[in-house]
């Protein structure tokens, strides 16, 4: 077999405890993430995703805590984005026994972020975050040649990089920022469409194979899922390398082996035979 | 009473999780930077994640730990196992970036995966296949399985009698060296759950 399928379980976490937010609102307190992380090692998750949403400074002091009790009793990689804005942020999260790290608005702001924790890091840590809304192609003016922009990869579909939460836009690209992302040093992106996160209507399987087409390393499809049709339709239709999904295990709606059980199911190479 | 585990430290970044692993399964770890203690010690473990440059300078910048380890391994036949860029390091050189010399301790080059099928994505990342080779079957460490790999950059030896197991990503990739009592891994022991902690439990066992 090849490479398998990797199913990561997402823990949202803020000031030390996990919660999933419905599009980012409506948080739910769901319960400890280091307990939370030691059921999903048990289960054979094959990787695991902390995001940090913690608003306050001691939140984010509280997460490093949390990532330090959870690699001591974990045997799978972890990875922890949410608030990473510098080399000595990821410094801190990888000491604490984070394995890799993902930067979002940090990357936004400044791509150039992305290769300087790369460089002191390696590649291998690097989880560039790919947060995109859809936006209706622009209109071309009328007596102007349509530029670029209005000729898009998918059938007339563009995507923008948003930022807090899928609030703000940024007039980036989609598609160029990962292309950038990929091209500075980043290891795997981590793509979330911030109009499906919360909704389980299913990933963005356009936006995930259009950025999955069109760079070289892996991408993490993340942002919708309701079943577990949709983690195979991530893969398949989405042309993912792994599948992210928060609130399906969560709350207990499907197990890890159920997935990787769908996974196979649909010819596609997952763990657990 | 028992044995000492000696893991180098020299800078690698999964030094914590190896040394947690370790100890999971009941090992006596000292993390060292000491040559002394490397000669000292019953077994050695050399970590490594990151850039091939950045691993074997930062393992040369220490002074002496290099002919500690050649002493302790190659001479005094220590059980050794090297972990990701830690296995990578036991090749002649590393072709990251720019050619950097290894430990020379099993030949062969470090190169980048360049897998002919674009569909093949780079970093190899996840789980995938440890398969062992018809001569490494009985081997007391290495087993077969599902293991957790993160590379771009792979140990392409130049014996085929050094290769313990290979992994499949768009074509055989060396996913365990052995030679002696040394041993190899390309992926993470500390990071593959069930199967990396018992890898590690046969480690603390093995008699070269």
């Amino acid at each position: 077999m090849t490479v398998r399928i990797r199913v990561i379980p997402c823990l949202d976490v803020a000031d030390g405890r996990v919660v999933k937010g419905v599009r980012f609102v409506d948080l739910q307190d769901a319960g400890d993430p280091v307990e939370q992380a030691r059921a999903y090692d048990a289960a054979g998750a094959d990787e695991l995703c902390f995001l940090d949403i913690s608003a306050s400074h001691e939140g984010r002091g509280t997460l490093l805590d949390i990532v330090k009790r959870t690699a001591e009793v974990c045997f799978m990689p972890l990875t922890v984005g949410g608030g990473v804005a510098s080399v000595e942020d990821a410094r801190a999260l990888l000491l604490a026994g984070a394995d890799k790290v993902a930067i979002n608005s940090a990357a936004v702001a400044r791509p150039e972020i992305v290769g300087e924790i790369a460089k002191k890091f390696g590649s291998q840590c690097v989880v560039a975050s790919v947060d995109a809304r859809r936006v209706a192609p622009a209109i071309p003016v009328q007596g102007e040649p349509p530029s670029d922009d209005t000729t898009p990869q998918a059938g007339g579909l563009r995507w923008e990089i948003f930022t807090h939460g899928g609030r703000k836009s940024t007039g980036i690209d989609a598609l160029d920022h990962a292309r950038r992302m990929a091209d500075l040093g980043a290891g795997e992106l981590l793509v979330t469409s911030m109009d499906g996160d919360g909704t389980k209507a299913g990933y963005d399987l356009e936006l995930t194979r259009a950025i999955a087409d069109s760079v070289s390393i892996p991408v993490i499809a993340s942002g919708g899922v309701g079943n577990l049709d949709h983690l195979v339709d991530g893969v398949r239709d989405g042309h993912a390398s792994a599948v992210l999904a928060a609130s399906i295990f969560h709350f207990g709606t499907h197990s890890i082996a159920e997935a990787h059980k769908a996974l196979r199911d649909a010819g596609l190479p997952a763990r657990g035979i | 009473m028992g044995e000492r585990v000696a893991l180098i430290d020299y800078g690698a970044g999964n030094l914590h999780s190896v040394q947690n692993a370790l100890r999971t399964v009941g090992a006596a770890v000292e993390v060292t930077d000491d040559p002394h203690k490397v000669r000292s010690a019953d077994r050695i473990v050399l970590p490594g994640v990151g850039s091939y440059r950045a691993c074997a300078r930062g393992l040369k910048a220490i002074d002496g730990m290099v002919e500690a380890l050649e002493e302790r391994v190659q001479v005094g036949a220590a059980p050794f196992l090297g972990v990701c860029v830690g296995m990578q390091l036991l090749a002649d050189r590393g072709v990251e970036h720019a050619t950097t010399r290894g430990l020379g301790w099993i030949a062969g080059e470090v190169v980048r995966i360049e897998p002919s099928d674009p569909a093949i994505k780079v970093p190899h990342i996840g789980w995938n296949d440890v398969a062992l080779m018809p001569h490494a079957k009985n081997h007391a460490v290495i087993e077969a399985g599902e293991a957790y790999f993160l590379h771009s950059y792979h140990f392409a030896a130049s014996d085929p009698a050094d290769i313990a197991a290979l992994t499949d990503h768009g074509e055989g990739l060396v996913a365990a060296v052995a030679k002696d009592n040394m041993l190899g891994v390309q992926f993470h022991p500390e990071k593959s759950q069930a199967y990396g902690l018992a890898l590690l439990e046969r480690f603390l066992e093995w008699r070269p």
